[in-house]
């Protein structure tokens, strides 16, 4: 699709393309700084990057309203980012700032804000997840409660027990599994038997399937699903098949450069969507974005560190 | 005679009457079962909102009360036997015990976990032990543990409602048909209720340590730490040891076993210049390790002497007479104490 096409589209698509594209521009510039800042010691400990992923945190995450509750895990910027979490402050939370999210004390993957959480033991968010979805059902509070899960979580077991349990209590809670077809080092083919829609199903759970890092078609499957769950209180999964362009967490990657190529040029989700944005208006996003990005970390990086209590 | 069981039923009863927020969950607690050892009896006729069978999942259970309970709810849930709790270990460990701190103090975890430990029964292996030990050291927690000498459902309802964190409830399964010790009972004893320092939030009475003292005794010579269903069996060898063989012996039983707070042992310590500790789990880094460890660095400079009455490092076999053998009892108690004098 060509710029000219783009003046074509009704202003609340151009909206939505571009408020898509910042947020994913946002959580891609995120990540790409904490990377190449890590050597500069303003960061410790671990991190883990959710490049190439953005689409999925962006499409998924425009949907819910203030009340819905998000439950990430330890791949969680981009999810912390989308749902509308602050770059300062989560800057500072890896810095080990008294300004940061979780006064330093959580780190990358331990975040909470408002109605979002995010814990690093992969599976063990699935119940707490199906108690807080049970928990805003039985208050009557109207929200759904949105899960991110990765194709190596679906190894724990206690991910099924939840699933078990979100069914039987039919809780209104959407599974997003973004099946990056890697766990950690370990490619999905020596971690997984069987069908990822197919485990959802076992347990009365309807499962669709996309393969894309499109955000606008992410978007769209999201929003049939986020209304269908309000309405019917009830479990949904989508599996998203994407690609992390990063490694696990630093220097943990085993793939091949040449797929790594060929993914990052293939399946790249800022490509994607920038085919849908006037190239003025592109610039102009990402320029603020730049900004954004270098003030929020030179103002963390000037924040006190976290005093022991 | 109030049991065990009647005083936990009527404060889960309470619980539910007083909170529609307080949820009890657990596996078989339905009436008309009511519960595997039957202190959810009745609940569930009363408050089937508020009482909810799950699926066989410990870890799953433990695990959706915490999300209730990061949502404004204060669950209970019950783990059927003692041993399934290691099935919920990462989901107390790593999520119930972890997301006040790690959030930075922004939410509460008020989630009670309740399970029944103890052997006795011939139910063998892995449905006889007193596990509770596992938790001892994993911080932001409290384990508290009923006795007879207190009242068990006051104790559970501020486990409940008076503390925001995580509670690990360890009850013991022949205890619960025993009646509650009334002061006709303990004639023979005086009874010191020590006030802890130090507790988190407002805990009322019920956590504080009992002391039995021999009334109209001499000197004590050994001051025992015990808690739970072993607290009886010492109110029996402290008899038995005046009667028969006139030593005398000071009984501190503790409801709180995290955290840990061992200033109560001390008054009578000073006396007694010997500490037993005596609990029913294996002996290797259980109950009585941390509270001879604690009780060396903190009076310690005043030479004392040490033991332990506790199981070997034994699974605990079905047979009557092995598990008798490897469970600790009245003439264990007895025969440690003699030992130390």
């Amino acid at each position: 699709m060509n710029n000219q096409n783009t003046e074509k589209l009704d202003p609340e698509a151009n909206n939505l393309n571009e408020s898509l594209y910042r947020a994913m521009l946002r959580i891609r510039a995120f990540e790409e700084k904490v990377l190449a800042e890590f050597s500069s010691g303003n960061f410790r400990g671990t991190t883990h990057t959710y490049l190439g992923q953005e689409a999925n945190a962006a499409g998924v995450l425009e949907e819910i309203s203030e009340n819905d509750v998000v439950v990430s895990n330890h791949r969680s910027h981009g999810h912390f980012l989308a749902y509308g979490g602050d770059m300062h402050a989560l800057f500072a939370e890896l810095m080990g700032k008294t300004t940061g999210i979780c006064g330093g004390r959580g780190g990358s993957q331990h975040l909470h804000w408002n109605n979002f959480y995010s814990n690093g033991v992969l599976g063990g968010t699935s119940p707490v997840a199906a108690g807080i979805a049970l928990a805003e059902k039985l208050d009557k509070r109207n929200t759904i409660t949105i899960l991110f899960l990765g194709d190596g979580a679906l190894g724990e077991g206690v991910v099924y027990e939840s699933l078990n349990m979100a069914a039987l209590w039919s809780v209104p809670i959407l599974y997003i599994v973004e099946n990056n077809h890697i766990a950690q080092t370990t490619p999905i083919d020596q971690n997984f038997a069987g069908d990822i829609n197919k485990r959802f199903e076992a347990f009365g759970i309807d499962s669709e399937m996309i393969d894309s890092s499109d955000v606008i078609e992410i978007n769209t499957t999201a929003s049939q699903l986020v209304k269908k769950i309000r309405i019917e209180t009830s479990p949904h999964a989508l599996v998203i098949n994407t690609h992390r362009f990063g490694p696990h967490s630093k220097g943990d990657d085993t793939r091949s450069e040449q797929y790594m190529e060929d993914i990052k040029k293939m399946r790249d989700p800022i490509t994607i969507q920038t085919e849908r944005i006037k190239t003025s208006k592109r610039l102009e996003i990402e320029n603020d974005v730049a900004v954004e990005i270098e003030e929020a970390y030179n103002a963390a990086v000037a924040d006190p560190i976290s005093v022991f209590r | 005679m109030q049991t065990v069981i009647d005083s936990l039923n009527n404060a889960l009863k309470t619980a539910l009457e007083k909170d529609e927020h307080v949820l009890i969950l657990g596996e078989d607690i339905l009436d008309p079962y009511g519960g595997a050892f039957k202190v959810t009896r009745g609940l569930s006729t009363s408050f089937p909102d508020q009482v909810l069978t799950t699926p066989v999942s410990e870890a799953g259970i433990v695990g959706v009360a915490s999300g209730l309970a990061l949502r404004g709810f204060r669950p209970v849930v019950e783990i059927m036997f003692g041993d399934f709790v290691t099935l919920a270990a990462d989901q107390v460990i790593n999520h119930a015990a972890k997301f006040r701190y790690m959030y930075n103090d922004q939410v509460h975890v008020p989630v009670v976990i309740r399970t029944p430990m103890g052997g006795r029964r011939g139910y063998g292996p892995t449905h006889s032990q007193t596990m509770e030990k596992i938790f001892l050291g994993v911080p932001d927690i409290s384990i508290f543990a009923p006795n007879l000498f207190i009242d068990p459902g006051e104790l559970l309802l501020a486990s409940i409602f008076d503390v925001d964190d995580p509670v690990l409830f360890v009850e013991n399964k022949i205890q619960y048909t025993q009646k509650l010790v009334i002061d006709d009972d303990l004639q023979e004893f005086i009874i010191i209720n020590h006030q802890t320092s130090g507790i988190k939030g407002e805990i009322r009475d019920f956590t504080s340590p009992i002391q039995l003292s021999l009334r109209d005794a001499p000197s004590p010579s050994v001051t025992i730490a015990t808690y739970g269903y072993m607290a009886d069996l010492c109110r029996q060898a402290a008899l038995q040891l005046a009667y028969e063989e006139e030593i005398f012996i000071d009984i501190i039983i503790f409801s709180q076993l995290l955290p840990i707070d061992i200033s109560s042992i001390n008054s009578s310590l000073q006396k007694t210049g010997r500490l037993l500790v005596v609990e029913e789990g294996t002996v290797t880094s259980g109950w009585g390790a941390e509270i001879l460890a604690s009780s060396l660095e903190k009076y310690g400079n005043h030479h004392f002497r040490a033991m332990r009455v506790a199981s070997n490092d034994s699974p605990i076999p079905a047979a009557h007479i092995l598990e008798q053998t490897l469970l600790p009892g009245v003439e264990d108690i007895i025969m440690a104490v003699k030992k130390m004098v």
